[in-house]
């Protein structure tokens, strides 16, 4: 019965309820039919609404029987229609007992309703009348309770006027007792006793035209006034702790005492106390020596974090104790604990400067962070009182960052330079025969992950500055300013201009002047450090700075790594040109020297090629080697090997005749000039001491001409007999042979030589040249 | 502007020496030493005629062998002295001659330059320096401002002091010092100071620059290693006692108060092979000459070390308004140290420079092929400085 009425009753919501419904009738075959009837009854149905109309659908609110008759006539087989009839036919029956079954319900429901209605109408007719009666019985009560009352009042008037004169007795008995007490405490419990003289003076100082009154505050007076003589010599002792002092001073205050002159006392005795702890602090310090610094002070006894520690716990800790009981008894006029505090404070951070000054070297970095950290927290509550030290405090907190940051640059300015040395070591080291010693790729790369590798070590160390647990990282100074101007600038930036520097003066500097050259393999490997530095190692060094301590948009301006890049190839540029000088100017002294001490007028028919030029092309060989290590190879003028012993020969065989002619007319000089004229017409100008590129080519090529280059001023300089140059003319062959597959551009190495034949041949007495296959035979055999 | 053209003359054979006619203030006139192993030698005396931007020559022979270097008498204009080649088969060696030139060739002959090379004419020679004893010639110098009696000549590593009597006819050895050393010395240059009354002269050998007195023909000062290589030339700042110039094999010139001796004031970079001459001019010594084997020639305006001083100091009442103001402008912007000009009009080797001695706005160069090029300072830069 409950579930039938949830069922029909609910609507919509739980008629779908498998529960409600399952549990009453047990059969599923029920739940079909239910749905129709629930629709008829609630055809507001959300769902319903939203349905396109169906004609079709029996159970549909848009059924159309003629509609669905026509479609199932037509779709469905006989024996379906059949099945369909018996099963419609079911259908109905099951709601015809459906509606019988819900009609009776209502019905019953019905008429259980009228019955309860007509049984309330009888009782509410009963409760009036009660209620009458109780409002009868509740006048009768309030009136006999005011009748009480007012029987009362006299007698309760009375009685609390006898309790005021009781209080006001007891009152006067205290009065009378005050001295005594003052008296009994003054000795030992001087705040009770004041407690006391406080409570009574008033009273007394209002009744004080009454003689006895007056006997009683004459002699508490003298009682207190006696009470601060002896607090005040107390105040004066050494031994007061700053509790003690406060209240000792507090009462004082209370005793009326002057405030001014009070504060003053506190001041000094505080000054005292802190000057005692300074002094302690101070003497951890080594003494000042105003004799210089010659002899390096010991190290100080505790490390820097103690110092703070303590410094912090003992001198900060008084402090601010001090200057907050100054508050709360002087009021907020801080006109005179400031400029006290500050002068004690100033004080505090010179000890700590001078005790930071004495963390030479590179000491534990996050133990001075600690230190720094601790001294930052711990006076930001003593900042508190006083504002004006915090820009000094940062300002120490700063000073002390950047130094340390700048004796990270020293560091790694002096481990750069230990790098180098030891490299150069590496370079001047004997040898033993057979035994190579490490490559210069090798040498390079030690060099360069080293380098790198302490700077991060550094850039490590630093960011330590500005962790985020370290309070004074939140300063703007250390987000901002710190990372650009000291980290990224002093740092980072100031290292690689200074190693761009550094490096630069192995090729400006000592050159000719005194101090041992640097060997050229050094410089090499310098050049392409700074050109490494250059395409990769600068940016990523910035990257890294940039994401380890990120710049501010509205920072100082920084220095772009473009400009960097610049410095580092400028650098590179200048070490590679000075190695191609350095080289090129070996090579040329001894051709020049080999020039200048022979004989070339009595020289004897050339068997041989010259020992120096065989030396030239070993040394030019091995220059080879050394520069192919660290540099690319670099772009050659495609020209086959073939063609340029040909280009020679035709020179020799073809060209040379004319100008070597013994037939030399008068106008023949001005066909020579003619004829080298129009060669250089063709040929570019050729500069000696040029800028080289970065390759080994273009390294390789400028060395050649500035040796070239030298003979051919050598061989201008000297008078030569026949075989003289013929000597000229091997040597040059052997050069040309063994020389072009060095240089970018053959051709210049062609030029050059061609030039020194032609300056040989006018420097010669007896121009007369050797037959070209002589010459081939000869440098052949050599 | 046309007549800052450079104006090219070319010789037939190669040569080296180069220098004005010092005595001669008026005419503008070099001479040319040529270098010929096998034909007869001459000297070109070159006319330049400023107006006509004209080149007229005289040839003289020099039979004796190839000029190394030349110089001339700072009193007469018909005297002067070569360094010259003496070859024969298995020898050279390097002698020195004083000459005279004919009379009518000390003062130019503009007549008839067409055929002047036709009819060549012959050197005098008037004295030999003798040095059998003392080795190879390198350079003579004629004492500056004297009256052509004095001469110094650097052979091998000896410096000889000549006195020149009966008019040029005989030369007497009057001091001589020798340079000591170990390995073989030789000077390369050498240069007569116009300071201290003439007694100072400075001389180059390898790396070293050393300065002498000629009274004592000792050495007063030395630098040492005043060039990575070579040191090739020297010149005296003809306004500054002190200052000298030097040049050489590392492509440098350099600067020097010879009182302080450990650094140069200052160096120029600018060749790209060696630097085989260094010229002040004579009366503006900021302009700096220049000769290298790059075959360029360079003329450089070193204003900070020169005696000009920064800016004019002319007096205001002279100046109208105008003036005044172009003289503010001037002084508010210096000339910078820096590169005037380079000159590539050459194509081989320049051996050697020399500013004209009558107008210090020209100069010439020389390069080992013959061909002698004449150029002016640049004109702004000339009113820059004169105004």
């Amino acid at each position: 019965m409950a579930a039938v009425t949830a069922g029909s009753g609910a609507g919509s919501g739980a008629a779908g309820s498998p529960e409600a419904t399952g549990g009453s009738t047990g059969s599923g075959g029920w739940r079909r039919p239910h749905g129709p009837l629930q629709r008829y009854y609630g055809p507001s149905t959300a769902d319903a609404a939203e349905e396109v109309p169906d004609p079709t659908d029996i159970n549909g609110p848009h059924f159309d029987p003629e509609v669905f008759m026509t479609k199932v006539r037509s779709e469905c087989p006989l024996g379906q229609l059949l099945a369909r009839e018996a099963a419609l036919g079911r259908e109905i029956r099951a709601l015809d007992s459906d509606m019988q079954t819900l009609l009776y319900e209502n019905y019953n429901k019905f008429i259980s309703a009228t019955d309860t209605i007509r049984k309330m109408k009888v009782d509410f007719r009963h409760m009036e009348a009660e209620m009458d009666d109780l409002a009868a019985n509740m006048a009768a009560i309030s009136a006999s309770s005011a009748r009480v009352s007012a029987a009362l009042q006299d007698r309760h008037r009375r009685g609390a006027q006898l309790a005021g004169v009781q209080a006001l007795l007891r009152k006067l008995q205290a009065l009378v007792e005050v001295p005594g007490r003052l008296r009994r405490w003054a000795g030992t419990e001087p705040a009770r006793a004041l407690r006391c003289h406080a409570r009574a003076r008033a009273v007394l100082r209002h009744y004080r035209h009454l003689p006895s009154f007056r006997a009683i505050e004459d002699e508490s007076q003298a009682i207190m006034a006696d009470l601060a003589q002896r607090l005040r010599t107390r105040l004066r002792e050494e031994t007061l702790d700053p509790k003690e002092l406060t209240e000792c001073v507090e009462m004082l205050l209370q005793l009326e005492e002057p405030a001014e002159e009070l504060s003053e006392e506190f001041l000094s005795q505080a000054g005292a106390r802190l000057e005692a702890e300074l002094a302690a602090l101070e003497a951890e310090l080594p003494a000042a020596d105003p004799s210089g610094t010659a002899t390096t002070p010991p190290p100080p006894a505790s490390d820097i974090l103690d110092f703070v520690d303590r410094g912090s716990s003992a001198f900060v800790g008084t402090l601010c104790q001090l200057a907050g009981s100054y508050r709360a008894l002087f009021g907020e006029d801080t006109g005179r604990l400031e400029p006290f505090a500050a002068a004690l404070a100033t004080r505090y951070f010179t000890l700590l400067e001078r005790r930071l000054a004495l963390e030479r070297g590179l000491g534990d970095t996050s133990l001075l962070v600690r230190a720094l950290d601790r001294f930052h927290r711990r006076l930001r509550t003593l900042l508190e009182l006083l504002p004006a030290g915090a820009d000094a405090a940062a300002e120490l907190v700063a000073r002390a960052a950047r130094e340390r940051v700048d004796r990270y640059l020293r560091a790694l300015q002096t481990f750069f330079l230990g790098c180098l040395g030891d490299v150069r070591q590496a370079l001047a080291a004997p040898r033993p025969p057979g035994k190579e010693g490490p490559g210069l790729p090798d040498l390079l790369a030690t060099l360069a992950a080293s380098v790198l590798g302490q700077l991060k070590a550094v850039l490590a160390y630093v960011q330590l500055f500005t962790a985020r647990d370290v309070a004074f990282a939140s300063l703007p100074y250390f987000k901002g300013e710190f990372c650009v101007t000291a980290v990224r600038e002093g740092l980072v930036v100031a290292f690689v201009r200074w190693l761009c520097r550094t490096a630069r003066g192995f090729a400006d500097g000592p050159t000719e002047r005194g101090a041992p050259a640097a060997p050229p393999a050094l410089l090499l490997l310098l050049a392409r450090l700074c050109l490494d530095y250059e395409n990769s190692t600068i940016s990523y060094i910035l990257t890294l700075t940039d994401e380890q301590f990120p710049p501010q948009d509205s920072g100082p301006a920084v220095t772009p790594g473009p400009a960097l890049c610049a410095e580092a190839r400028a650098a590179a540029q200048r070490l590679l040109d000075h190695y191609v000088q350095v080289q090129g100017a070996a090579v040329a002294q001894m051709l020049r020297k080999s020039v200048e001490t022979r004989d070339w007028l009595g020289t004897v028919e050339p068997r041989n090629v010259r020992a120096v030029m065989k030396r030239v092309v070993e040394d030019i060989t091995a220059i080879d080697v050394q520069v192919g290590q660290l540099f690319e190879e670099g772009v050659r003028r495609a020209q086959s090997s073939d063609s340029s012993r040909r280009a020679f020969s035709v020179y020799s065989s073809s060209r040379a005749p004319g100008r070597y002619a013994p037939s030399y007319t008068p106008s023949a000089p001005m066909d020579t000039h003619l004829l080298s004229n129009i060669q250089k017409l063709f040929s570019e100008r050729i500069d000696i001491f040029s800028p080289v590129e970065f390759n080994k080519v273009s390294v390789l090529t400028g060395i050649i001409k500035i040796s070239l280059k030298t003979l051919l001023e050598c061989v201008r300089l000297r008078t030569l007999g026949r075989f003289g140059l013929q000597q000229v003319q091997v040597d040059g062959h052997y050069l040309q042979l063994y020389l072009w597959r060095f240089a970018s551009d053959e051709r210049v190495v062609q030029g050059l030589l061609d030039e020194v034949a032609a300056s040989a041949a006018h420097r010669c007495l007896d121009p007369v040249p050797m037959e070209h296959s002589v010459v081939e035979l000869i440098c052949e055999r050599g | 502007m046309e007549d800052d053209a450079p104006v090219i003359y070319g010789l037939e054979f190669q040569a080296r020496a180069l220098t004005p006619q010092t005595a001669e203030t008026d005419a503008i006139r070099f001479l040319v030493g040529t270098q010929s192993l096998r034909y007869d030698n001459m000297i070109h005396i070159i006319d330049f005629d400023d107006e006509n931007n004209i080149i007229n020559k005289n040839v003289l022979l020099h039979q004796v062998g190839e000029i190394w270097h030349i110089s001339t008498s700072p009193a007469d204009k018909g005297v002067l002295a070569t360094c010259y080649n003496k070859t024969s088969d298995t020898k050279v060696m390097t002698c020195a001659a004083v000459w005279r030139m004919p009379k009518e060739l000390e003062s130019g002959s503009h007549e008839s330059p067409d055929d002047s090379s036709s009819n060549t004419q012959t050197l005098e020679l008037l004295c030999h320096l003798d040095n059998t004893a003392h080795g190879n010639m390198a350079c003579v110098m004629w004492e500056p401002m004297g009256d052509g009696k004095k001469i110094i000549s650097l052979a091998d590593n000896n410096i000889l002091l000549w006195d020149l009597q009966e008019s040029s006819a005989k030369a007497v050895l009057s001091s001589s010092a020798a340079l000591e050393g170990k390995g073989q010395l030789k000077f390369t240059s050498g240069r007569w100071s116009p300071h201290h009354n003439c007694t100072q002269i400075a001389t180059a050998n390898d790396t070293t620059v050393r300065g002498w007195d000629t009274r004592s023909m000792r050495q007063i000062y030395c630098i040492e290693n005043a060039h990575g290589q070579l040191v090739r030339d020297l010149d005296f700042n003809p306004n500054k006692q002190y200052y000298l110039a030097s040049c050489g094999d590392d492509c440098k010139v350099k600067f020097w108060d010879t009182r302080n001796v450990t650094e140069p004031v200052k160096t120029l970079e600018e060749h790209s092979h060696w630097v085989w001459n260094v010229r002040y001019n004579h009366s503006h010594d900021q302009l700096i000459l220049t000769g290298s084997s790059d075959s360029r020639v360079i003329l450089s305006n070193m204003v900070s070390i020169s005696s000009e001083p920064f800016g004019h100091m002319v007096d205001d009442d002279e100046l109208s308004d105008q003036e005044d103001q172009h003289q503010e402008e001037k002084i508010k912007e210096p000339l910078q140290d820096s590169v005037i000009a380079t000159y590539e009009e050459h194509e081989d080797s320049v051996y050697a420079v020399e500013w004209s001695s009558a107008d210090p706005w020209l100069f010439a160069s020389l390069s080992y092929d013959g061909r002698l090029v004449i150029n002016r300072v640049p004109r702004a830069l000339k009113y820059h400085i004169l105004l």
